[in-house]
């Protein structure tokens, strides 16, 4: 390119400039898009997006029961150690069951001691340490662990994020009751 | 006797008048970038203090007030405090000759272009030694680049200024207001053009604004030259840097866009409306431009602006011979 075509396309470039004000402005006329915490709260809508902390899945039978069968593959999986999973006792005998089971026993049948409950006792997860990489839900058997859309996560201490996660369950599934047992109606109502 | 003592009074009362107004502006002028960056990006910018945080720039300043002095370790503590100083007082001098309205002037001199523009190259010295003293690497690169590009963009600031000068014959502010008229094309920047544009690139670099912000890169530098200062070291700076961008808008619109003239009702309403008007526009520019590199800051000025200036103050001086 000769310096003078060279010279001229420099100053017809000028107007770039003028295009980035332009931009500038128009974004300045704009709505503007901040949502203001403690006094608004973003759209559930939008939130569906967001992966915050994980949570329990519920069992399609008994929402206020996890799909968890206490296998601890995400306690060995997570790298951060966030997880603890207390696994269920098999349930007490009374003294007479008990007493059954060993006449039974000593009399050379096989007798089925009644075994404990797949579920867990506890699910205690620690925020604080959690890492987020979502190992325990790869390795999660069952697909019982999901990212939840909980993004307003508020504290004053430590202990604030240390979570029930079967509690947590529980009051979602209480949450959500009424709701679940009206869409049915409405759809007979449609029908 | 008497008259000197007048002379004094005046002086010593403009010149606190003059302190209150660089104050407020810096207030105003925060609160107005800060609000101005966000509504660009389309945030609210400040917004919890006051309504609208409209108290947000009085909590900084009381903050910055309130915090502790500090002389990094093998800084020459001397250098190291003069320089703050150096950088705001001066500035105060500046509003001297600026005709804010027909009568509203703190002291009218005669040769009121060339105070300002002798006054306004202590800033760099402020600069140099702020980044020299704090014995810090990157105040020292700050205060190099301060220096390289405050004496690069003075020549094409001032070439423009004498363009401005030779036509109206004098350089006194309040004589080139009066020698324009009220409305917009009797002002002086239908007439240079091209001044006007250099006058205000090379303010913008003069006053390191962005996109020549590169004495305070913070991107590069941390904070270039003023690293090292704490509470109200960096609150001179600051103050002394907004005071520099009144500065600058006021003589642009003292010569180019009619001063305090202005339609229907001249007065200085007018003169504070064109300043707020370019303060504005460099605002707008800071959150549109990115940063020029420093060679591309050195090349816009050598091989652009000083050839232009040079040959629009040529062009000026053979019309003004032969018309």
């Amino acid at each position: 390119m000769n310096p003078i075509k060279k010279f001229f396309q420099t100053i017809a470039d000028l107007w770039s400039l003028i295009v980035g004000l332009q931009i500038t402005g128009k974004y300045f006329c704009q709505r503007q898009v901040t949502v203001h915490y403690p006094r608004k709260e973003i759209d559930p809508e939008i939130n569906k997006t967001y992966r915050g902390h994980i949570e329990l899945v519920a069992s399609p039978k008994d929402p206020t029961k996890p799909k968890c069968i206490s296998c601890l593959m995400c306690v060995s999986a997570c790298p951060s150690g966030c997880i603890t999973v207390v696994k269920s006792k098999p349930p007490k005998l009374s003294p007479e069951e008990e007493q059954a089971i060993k006449d039974a026993e000593a009399r050379g049948e096989k007798v089925k001691k009644p075994s404990a409950p797949k579920e867990p006792a506890q699910w205690k997860y620690d925020f604080s340490l959690c890492s987020l990489c979502g190992t325990c839900i790869e390795a999660c058997a069952v697909d019982s662990i999901q990212f939840s859309n909980e993004l307003y996560v508020v504290g004053t201490s430590r202990n604030d994020f240390k979570y029930d996660l079967l509690a947590r369950l529980k009051s979602q599934a209480e949450k959500r009751g009424p709701v679940a047992e009206s869409k049915p109606e409405a759809e007979t109502k449609e029908a | 006797m008497n008259g000197i003592a007048t002379e004094l009074i005046r002086i010593v009362v403009g010149l606190v008048a003059v302190a209150a107004f660089v104050g407020l502006n810096g207030l105003v002028l925060v609160y107005a970038e800060r609000k101005g960056a966000g509504h660009f990006q389309r945030r609210p910018g400040p917004f919890e203090v006051g309504p609208h945080g409209v108290i947000q720039p009085i909590a900084d300043a009381l903050k910055l007030i309130g915090k502790q002095l500090f002389t990094p370790e093998n800084a020459d503590p001397f250098l190291f405090w003069l320089a703050p100083l150096l950088s705001f007082f001066p500035v105060l001098l500046l509003f001297v000759p600026l005709p804010f309205g027909p009568v509203l002037t703190v002291w009218e001199v005669d040769l009121g272009l060339l105070l300002i523009l002798a006054f306004a190259g202590i800033n760099v010295l402020a600069l140099l030694l702020a980044g020299w003293a704090s014995n810090n690497k990157y105040g020292l690169l700050g205060a190099g680049r301060a220096v390289a590009q405050s004496v690069a963009y003075e020549i094409p600031l001032l070439l423009t200024v004498l363009a401005i000068a030779f036509q109206s014959g004098t350089l006194n502010l309040s004589t080139i207001v009066s020698q324009q008229g009220s409305w917009p094309w009797q002002w002086n920047i239908v007439t240079q053009p091209l001044a006007f544009i250099i006058y205000l690139i090379s303010a913008l670099g003069e006053t390191n604004r962005a996109p020549f912000d590169l004495p305070e890169a913070e991107s590069e530098l941390t904070a270039g030259f003023h690293t090292e200062y704490s509470g109200m070291g960096f609150g001179m700076f600051f103050l002394a840097e907004y005071a520099n961008m009144i500065v600058v808008s006021g003589v642009c619109t003292a010569l180019f866009l009619g001063g305090w003239k202005g339609p229907f009702v001249d007065g200085f309403w007018w003169y504070l409306v064109k300043v707020y008007a370019l303060l504005g526009a460099m605002i707008w520019f800071r959150w549109t431009y990115p940063r020029v590199r420093f060679d591309q800051l050195l090349n816009i000025n050598w091989k652009w602006l000083l050839p232009l200036a040079t040959l629009n103050l040529l062009g000026t001086a053979f019309l003004m011979k032969v018309f």
